[in-house]
C-alpha cells in the first residue's frame, strides 16, 4: 500500500514539479528585457530534457570511457590491461564469435521472414491477413525474459527413457531417436542458433508490420506499368518493390540489428552464457553484478560502442538527408 | 518491447494537410488508390505456409499457457500436449494464487509501481524539448538534435556502471526512485525524437495565427500542440510502458531481487529454481506477459500507426 502511495506521489510529484520548474522559468524568462526573453526561451524549454541526456547518457558514459582504462574499483589506471586481457582471453573472443554471429544471423533473418510474411499476407482475403499479421506480432509485447521462459518449455530435455515434456524432444522421441540437450550442444553452434530463433520469434512482427505498411504504399500505378511492359511478379516485386521500400528495410534492420548486439536477457535466462553460448550483454552482466569488476565491464561496453559508432554515422547521416528533403 | 529505441526516421511531410486527418488514413490511401499486390490470390502453397508459421508461432505460446492451468503432477510428468486427449481433465487455478502469495503477487505491484512514473514523467519533458526543436530557433538547435538521434542507438550499457557506482554512493540502490530516474533518462532521446517528427506535421499555421492573438509559447504549447500531439504522446507511452515493464537488466542492476523486484526478476528467480515446476514457472511467466499483452492488444493500433508513421515516411 505505501508503495503505491509512493508511486502517486511521484507521478504528481515528478510532473507537477516538472509544470511548476517549467512555469516558474518561463515566469522568469518573460520578465527579462525584451530581446532576452527570446533568447533564454529556448533553453528553459530545452533545458531539463538536455540535462536529463547530460546526467544519465553522457556523463555516464564518459565515466565508462574512463572506467575502462582503470582497475577493477576504478581506483587506479591500468592502461590498456582490461582490454588486452579481455581480448587475450579464449572464452572472450568467444563471445565476440557469439556476438558475431547473432549479428550476422538475426537481423538478416528477421528482415527476410518480416518481408515474407508481408507479401504474402498481402495475398490472403482482408480477415485472414489481419489474424495472421496479429499472431505474428504478438510475441512483441513479451519481454525477452518470458520468451526465454517460454522456448526453454519447448527445448526442455530429460534423461533417455523418462516422458518428455518439452515438445521438441517429445516429437524426437516420438521419432524413435534418443532426446536431444538442446542447449547444451554447441557443435555447430546448435544451441547458439535455438536461441536465436527466440529473438526472432520476438522481432519478426515488427519487421513485418513496418515492412507491410510500406508495400501497402507502393504506388499502384508503378506496379500496373511493370505488368504491363511484361515483367512477371518477381521481376515486379525486386525491381519494382524492393527499391521503394528499400528505406524502410534499412531502418528495421538498424533497430533489430541494436537491439541484437546488446542482448542480455534471453542468454542470461536460458544457459547464462553457458555451454559457449555467451556474448557480450551478458559477458557486460556478469562482470558488473556477479565479479563486479567495474575496468572489464566499462571495457566491453566500450567496445560495443566503437561496434556501434558505424551505425551512429549512418543514422545521423540519414536523417541529415531526410531534413534536406522535408 | 523488447529493443530499445527503433531507428524511426522522421515523420515530417511537407504538405500542410492536418494531421490528425493524415494519421488516421492507412498510409496507402496517400497515394491514392491503395496499392494491393494481390489481394485474394493466394494460392495452397502460400495458405499453407502461413498457416504453419502461424501455428509454430502460437505453438510455444499455447503450451505455455495450458500448462499454468494443469495438475502440478500432470504438468511435470506429461507434456502438454496430453491434455487434448482428456480436455475435460483435471484443470486448476491454484497455480496462480499459489505464486501470486509467493513473490509474484508483490512483484506484480512493483512493476506498477516502477513504470507508471517511469513512463509518465519523460513524456512532459520530451514533449517541452520537443516543441523547443520544433518551433522555436535557438543557437545550438541543430548540434543538440543530432546529438539526440546518435543517442538513439546507444545502448543503455554505456551509462550503467559510472551509474551504479553514483547510486551506490548515494545509498539509492534498491530504490524505485533509481530506477524512475534511470528511465526518465535513457527513453528521453526516443522520447524527443519521436514527438518532433509529429509535431513537424503540425500545420504552422495555427502556431502563428496564436502568436498573432497574443499567445505567448508557453500558452500555445499547452493549448494548442499538447492536445494536438496525443497521438504521439500515445504511442512513446506505449513504447515506454513495455520497455520499462519488460525490462530486465537495468531493474537487476538497480533495484535488484527482494521486496522491490519486478515481474521480470521474479520470473527469473522462478526459472532459476526449477525445483518449482513448471505449473508454477508458466504461470508466473503468464502473470509477467498479461499487463503488456493487454497493453498491447487493446492500443495495438496506437502503437503501430507510432511505428508505421515514424519510418516508412523515410
Amino acid at each position: 500500500m505505501i508503495k503505491i502511495i509512493n508511486a502517486l506521489l511521484a507521478v504528481v510529484a515528478g510532473v507537477g514539479g516538472a509544470m511548476v520548474l517549467y512555469f516558474v522559468l518561463n515566469y522568469a524568462a518573460e520578465r527579462l528585457p525584451g530581446r532576452w526573453e527570446h533568447r533564454v526561451k529556448p533553453y528553459v524549454f530545452v533545458g531539463p530534457a538536455v540535462l536529463l541526456i547530460g546526467l544519465f547518457l553522457l556523463y555516464p558514459a564518459i565515466r565508462t570511457l574512463i572506467f575502462s582504462f582503470a582497475n577493477r574499483q576504478s581506483t587506479e589506471f591500468v592502461g590498456f590491461e582490461n582490454y588486452t586481457d579481455l581480448l587475450g582471453s579464449s572464452a572472450f573472443r568467444t563471445t565476440l564469435l557469439n556476438t558475431l554471429l547473432w549479428i550476422i544471423i538475426v537481423p538478416a533473418f528477421v528482415v527476410v521472414l518480416g518481408l515474407v510474411v508481408a507479401v504474402l499476407a498481402d495475398r490472403l482475403g482482408e480477415r485472414s491477413e489481419k489474424a495472421a499479421k496479429s499472431i505474428i506480432f504478438l510475441p512483441m509485447a513479451i519481454s525477452l525474459v518470458g520468451a526465454a521462459t517460454i522456448w526453454s518449455f519447448v527445448y526442455n530435455s530429460r534423461p533417455a527413457g523418462s516422458t518428455q515434456i518439452g515438445l521438441l524432444n517429445a516429437i524426437v522421441v516420438a521419432l524413435g531417436f534418443d532426446p536431444i540437450a538442446w542447449l547444451q550442444i554447441d557443435d555447430g553452434k546448435l544451441n547458439s542458433l535455438l536461441l536465436m530463433i527466440i529473438m526472432i520469434w520476438t522481432q519478426a512482427g515488427f519487421a513485418m508490420v513496418l515492412l507491410s505498411a510500406a508495400i501497402k504504399s507502393v504506388p499502384e500505378e508503378t506496379l500496373e506499368a511493370a505488368r504491363i511492359d511484361g515483367a512477371t511478379e518477381v521481376q515486379t516485386f525486386f525491381r519494382i518493390v524492393v527499391p521503394q521500400i528499400w528505406a524502410t528495410v534499412i531502418t528495421v534492420f538498424i533497430t533489430v540489428l541494436i537491439g541484437v548486439m546488446k542482448v542480455f536477457d534471453i542468454i542470461y535466462v536460458a544457459t547464462n552464457g553457458n555451454f559457449n553460448t555467451n556474448v557480450i550483454g551478458v559477458e557486460f552482466f556478469n562482470q558488473i553484478f556477479t565479479n563486479r569488476n567495474n575496468g572489464y565491464a566499462s571495457a566491453i561496453v566500450i567496445m560495443l560502442m566503437i561496434a556501434i559508432i558505424p551505425v551512429m554515422v549512418y543514422q545521423v547521416r540519414h536523417f541529415k538527408k531526410q531534413e534536406a528533403n522535408a | 518491447m523488447t529493443t530499445s529505441s527503433p531507428a524511426l526516421g522522421t515523420t515530417g511531410t511537407p504538405e500542410g494537410q492536418p494531421a490528425a486527418e493524415r494519421r488516421a488514413a492507412p498510409p496507402a490511401a496517400e497515394h491514392g488508390k491503395a496499392s494491393q499486390l494481390a489481394r485474394g490470390q493466394a494460392n495452397w502453397a502460400v495458405k499453407s505456409f502461413l498457416l504453419v508459421l502461424c501455428l509454430v508461432w502460437m505453438v510455444p505460446l499455447i503450451g505455455l499457457l495450458v500448462t499454468s492451468f494443469r495438475d502440478p503432477d500432470d504438468a511435470n510428468t506429461t507434456g502438454w500436449w496430453t491434455v487434448f486427449a482428456d480436455p475435460f481433465g483435471s484443470w486448476t487455478t491454484e497455480n496462480y494464487s499459489t505464486v501470486v502469495q509467493g513473490t509474484m503477487g508483490p512483484a506484480f505491484l512493483n512493476s506498477f509501481v516502477l513504470t507508471i512514473p517511469a513512463t509518465i514523467i519523460p513524456i512532459l519533458i520530451a514533449a517541452f524539448a520537443a516543441y523547443a526543436f520544433t518551433f522555436m530557433r535557438f543557437r545550438g538547435r541543430d548540434f543538440l538534435f543530432i546529438l539526440i538521434v546518435g543517442l538513439l542507438v546507444v545502448p543503455n550499457q554505456v551509462a550503467l556502471v559510472p551509474l551504479l557506482q553514483i547510486y551506490a554512493d548515494a545509498g539509492l540502490v534498491g530504490t524505485f526512485f533509481s530506477v524512475w530516474l534511470a528511465h526518465t533518462g535513457f527513453g528521453m532521446p526516443l522520447a524527443i525524437f519521436i514527438l518532433r517528427g509529429y509535431m513537424q506535421t503540425l500545420p504552422r499555421s495555427i502556431i502563428e495565427s496564436a502568436s498573432v492573438d497574443g499567445a505567448g509559447h508557453f500558452t500555445t504549447f499547452w493549448r494548442l500542440i499538447v492536445p494536438m500531439s496525443i497521438p504521439a504522446l500515445a504511442a512513446f507511452a506505449i513504447f515506454q510502458f513495455l520497455w520499462v515493464w519488460n525490462d530486465l537488466l537495468v531493474a537487476k542492476l538497480f533495484l535488484g531481487s527482494g521486496e522491490n523486484e519486478p515481474v521480470t526478476i521474479a520470473l527469473q528467480s522462478l526459472l532459476g529454481t526449477q525445483g518449482q515446476g513448471w505449473q508454477l514457472i508458466t504461470a508466473g511467466a503468464f502473470i509477467t506477459m498479461s499487463v503488456p499483452l493487454l497493453v498491447f492488444i487493446t492500443l495495438q493500433r496506437f502503437f503501430v500507426r507510432g511505428l508505421t508513421a515514424g519510418s516508412v515516411k523515410g
